[in-house]
């Protein structure tokens, strides 16, 4: 280890996806000593497959549009646990942000005025509610994340960004203050293993989708920041909270975008009825994800799902007719025919609510300093460590996030985050020092997969887990099964620590990666059931049979997860937003 | 019941001194899964198979590869497509280096592609909103920004594979006409100005193996023919 490489930077970004790039290019700009890490080339993140847009009061389609009504509406989404004050900030921000885009050169679709096209999504509304259906997600056709990523990483050539492409982050390096000092890391290509030195270190590594076995995430999607912070000590955020996206190509899990239902599109069971209809009579099919999903789970438990299982129900689309589906939707005609051997021109889509996005992660303030608590529970900033985007929990989603949110969230707290760690730097930061100790404990884990010489293969043991993640904490949950589903992770912990990494050579060996991989599926996947199983109550996309209500009495909190004692503890949510009156809780309807 | 043969190129520059190809035998239980599905089920038999791959939908470019003598992404091309005789070859994308099994070095790619300048340049100051665009301006852009990096078009090139230092490639290309068409962008002149030695653009033979191949339908060939017409319509 003695002779293990060095090097330094003032700020390290963990991961190339949007908010990742967002944050490089905000410190690229300022000639701070930046580079982006990621395990996959930058634009094959999971941005990418970001299809129908991002939400934005750019007031295109309604010259009269408001952020506070986005606002509204993302505060309601989230079942009132969003952080007023964040989602007040992203959504008066937002605008700024997308026109940033713009210049940028994303190829935003446009309306006949020649401003930036915008279609209706889920949860979206005029006027705090009162005023009908709003179109407030800007999309370039339904390629949007597409658009948004290959832009940011050019900008990030044009600004001279240093890239580490095909670098895997194995653990943070956390000294005996508690701060985060840098992180190892692997270079795929060769296997060399060295110690990168920062003064910030800001986690974008996304979400973990891949720990269930049917998500619409991307492979790469197993929550490497996520499982990094949890071995680190550090405390995770509303883990319990996630969504399953309605539209999910039945048996390929592939994404199939809300924009469907945006631009007319609508559900039915096997008897052709559009059963939206009686779950949300106003907002129909685009109601909350976390309700369609619910209503599509009901109808096929109820014995009106379609197929010869009567497993999934059916997205029409063909009544918009060829020429809608070719300039806004060309995306999906191609994956259904692709995925689903269905022609949406001609054929409904099967689909079935698929898990697709975390609400939970790294809690943070809304500069993406990342947040744990002193012994009094009271809020405390970890030095030197940040974290934005998926990966994060500002809270901007609470416990359901509306479509085209995610893709905001990215590209407002990623330039949060760049903005607030050049501001820092430029009024001085020291580098902070890691003894000898710190890295060796960092070292530890990919020591112990060089060393494992026999136990269990990893696919296999990566299944299991995705199967226990399906079966017990899927749309529905409750106690008993969510219980099995606690112990059945606990003794899938044992057996992962005692896996077997068979292949041990340099060269871009992915068996080493996915070996890594396994072990950050294995902390969120265990965040989430300690999450879920204690948070006793109905909240957004977290249903449970035995508590069916919400219980704003016990649980108007965020849960904090403390994976030390595995224990999980409370957060406030934040009710104070600076310019604005706080949205008071009410009954969630659509 | 007939299983399918699977014969993999293979070279672990550590313990391999030249690349062989493996045969592996495999039962997909007559189900038409993508190539990437079969490759998976492959690394289950043998961990230490390298290849890229992401988003498993088409639209990250990750596992561009040669399956039975074309380039293609391996996660949106079923078996019934490619297989012939029930055998299957795949190979490393051609014309770049080996890293090791599938995965090449796709540097020079990259490099021709950061050649062409790949962001938009505009002289004037931003308004405080969005710039405007007309629908038909923008309808220029369609069939241009879709390109997913994945590299199939340039490693089926000839042109390319002969001077992959010199010739910018037809992915390459598609972007340097993407930024040409972008009736926001201000840089025609320069942008045209770097493409006009004998080898960045003018190396296309109008082979058109780049169309052929391109998962997402895209036509370099053509955009490479636009970018002429501008070159040539500029020089009188």
């Amino acid at each position: 280890m003695s002779n293990m490489r060095s090097l330094t930077f003032d700020a390290i970004i963990i991961g190339g996806g949007g908010s990742g790039l967002r944050a490089a290019l905000e410190l690229a700009k300022s000639g701070k000593k930046t580079a982006v890490l990621s395990k996959v080339f930058p634009t094959r993140s999971h941005t990418v497959s970001a299809q129908g847009g991002i939400t934005c009061a750019i007031a295109s389609a309604d010259p009269n549009d408001d952020w506070r009504w986005h606002m509204y509406d993302t505060v309601k989404g989230g079942d009132y646990i969003t952080d007023q004050e964040a989602a007040e900030y992203m959504c008066s921000e937002g605008p700024k942000a997308v026109f940033e885009l713009e210049h940028m050169g994303l190829p935003f679709s446009r309306f006949d005025n020649g401003r930036i096209y915008q279609r209706p999504f889920g949860g979206q509304s005029k006027d705090f509610g009162k005023g009908g259906q709003a179109a407030r997600t800007c999309a370039a056709a339904d390629r949007t994340g597409h658009a948004l990523l290959h832009t940011l990483y050019q900008n990030n050539l044009k600004n001279n960004t240093v890239f580490l492409n095909e670098w895997y982050a194995v653990d943070l390096v956390k000294n005996a203050n508690g701060d985060v000092v840098g992180c190892i890391a692997m270079c795929i290509e060769t296997g060399e293993v060295v110690h990168i030195k920062s003064k910030a270190t800001v986690l974008a590594t996304g979400g973990a989708g891949r720990i269930y076995s049917s998500t619409t995430n991307a492979l790469i999607n197993t929550g490497d920041g996520i499982g990094m912070a949890l071995r680190a000590g550090f405390p995770m955020q509303d883990m319990e909270m996630w969504q399953f996206h309605p539209t999910g190509i039945y048996g390929a899990g592939v994404l199939v975008t809300e924009g469907c239902r945006g631009e007319g599109g609508y559900l039915i069971n096997k008897d052709g009825e559009r059963f939206m209809e009686r779950y949300a009579p106003n907002a129909k099919d685009l109601a909350g994800r976390d309700v369609v999903a619910r209503a599509m789970v009901m109808e096929i438990l109820e014995g009106r799902g379609c197929g010869e299982n009567g497993d999934h129900v059916m997205l029409k689309l063909d009544h918009l007719g060829e020429e809608v589906l070719g300039k806004r939707l060309p995306g999906i005609v191609e994956l259904s025919k692709t995925f689903a051997h269905v022609d949406p021109a001609q054929d409904p889509i099967p689909v079935v609510p698929t898990c697709h996005y975390m609400m939970g992660g790294m809690p943070t303030n809304v500069h993406g300093q990342a947040i744990m608590q002193d012994a009094d529970g009271n809020d405390q900033v970890v030095n030197g460590l940040f974290a934005c985007g998926e990966a994060a929990c500002v809270s901007v989603h609470g416990a359901n996030r509306l479509g085209g949110n995610s893709l905001l969230d990215l590209v407002v707290f990623g330039r949060a985050a760049g903005m607030f760690i050049e501001e820092a730097l430029n009024e001085g930061v020291d580098y902070l020092e890691a003894a000898q100790s710190d890295i060796d404990s960092a070292m530890a884990r990919i020591n112990r997969w060089d060393e494992s010489s026999g136990g269990e293969a990893i696919p296999d043991l990566r299944a299991e887990l995705q199967d226990v993640m399906q079966n017990d904490f899927g749309v529905f949950r409750q106690e008993d099964n969510m219980q099995e589903g606690v112990k059945k992770l606990a003794s899938l912990r044992e057996r992962i620590g005692n896996a077997h990494l068979a292949d041990k050579s340099n060269a871009f060996n992915t068996a080493r990666v996915e070996a890594l991989e396994l072990d950050n599926l294995l902390e969120v996947a265990e965040a989430t059931a300690i999450s879920a199983l204690e948070r006793k109550e109905s909240r957004g996309a977290h249903s449970r049979y035995d508590y069916p209500d919400r219980d704003d009495a016990n649980w108007l909190k965020h849960s904090m997860y403390f994976p030390v004692e595995k224990r999980l503890g409370q957060r406030d949510v934040n009710f104070a937003p600076k310019t604005v009156e706080t949205f008071e809780p009410k009954i969630r309807t659509y | 019941m007939s299983t399918l043969q699977i014969s993999i190129y293979r070279y672990n520059p550590e313990t391999d001194s030249a690349p062989y190809m493996q045969e592996f035998e495999l039962d997909t239980q007559g189900r038409d899964i993508m190539v990437l599905n079969a490759l998976e089920m492959i690394k289950q038999q043998d961990s230490s198979m390298a290849y890229r791959r992401s988003c498993r939908e088409g639209v990250c470019g990750s596992d561009g590869m040669n399956m039975n003598g074309k380039n293609g992404l391996a996660c949106i091309t079923p078996l019934s497509e490619v297989v012939k005789d029930n055998k299957l070859v795949l190979r490393p994308l051609p014309g770049l280096p080996v890293i090791r099994d599938l995965v090449v070095d796709m540097g020079v790619f990259y490099k021709q592609y950061e050649s062409i300048q790949p962001y938009l340049q505009n002289d004037t100051n931003p308004p405080a909103t969005e710039r405007l665009q007309s629908p038909e301006d923008r309808d220029k852009l369609d069939g241009l920004y879709e390109c997913i990096l994945c590299a199939c078009c340039s490693t089926a090139c000839p042109s390319f594979w002969w001077n992959p230092d010199k010739f910018v490639g037809p992915a390459g290309l598609l972007q340097a006409y993407r930024f040409l068409a972008d009736s926001r962008d201000t840089a025609t002149r320069e942008r045209l100005a770097r493409l006009e030695d004998p080898f960045s653009l003018f190396r296309c033979r109008g082979i058109m193996n780049c169309v052929a191949v391109c998962p997402k339908g895209l036509n370099p060939t053509r955009a490479i023919g636009k970018i002429r017409e501008m070159l040539l319509s500029n020089a009188t």
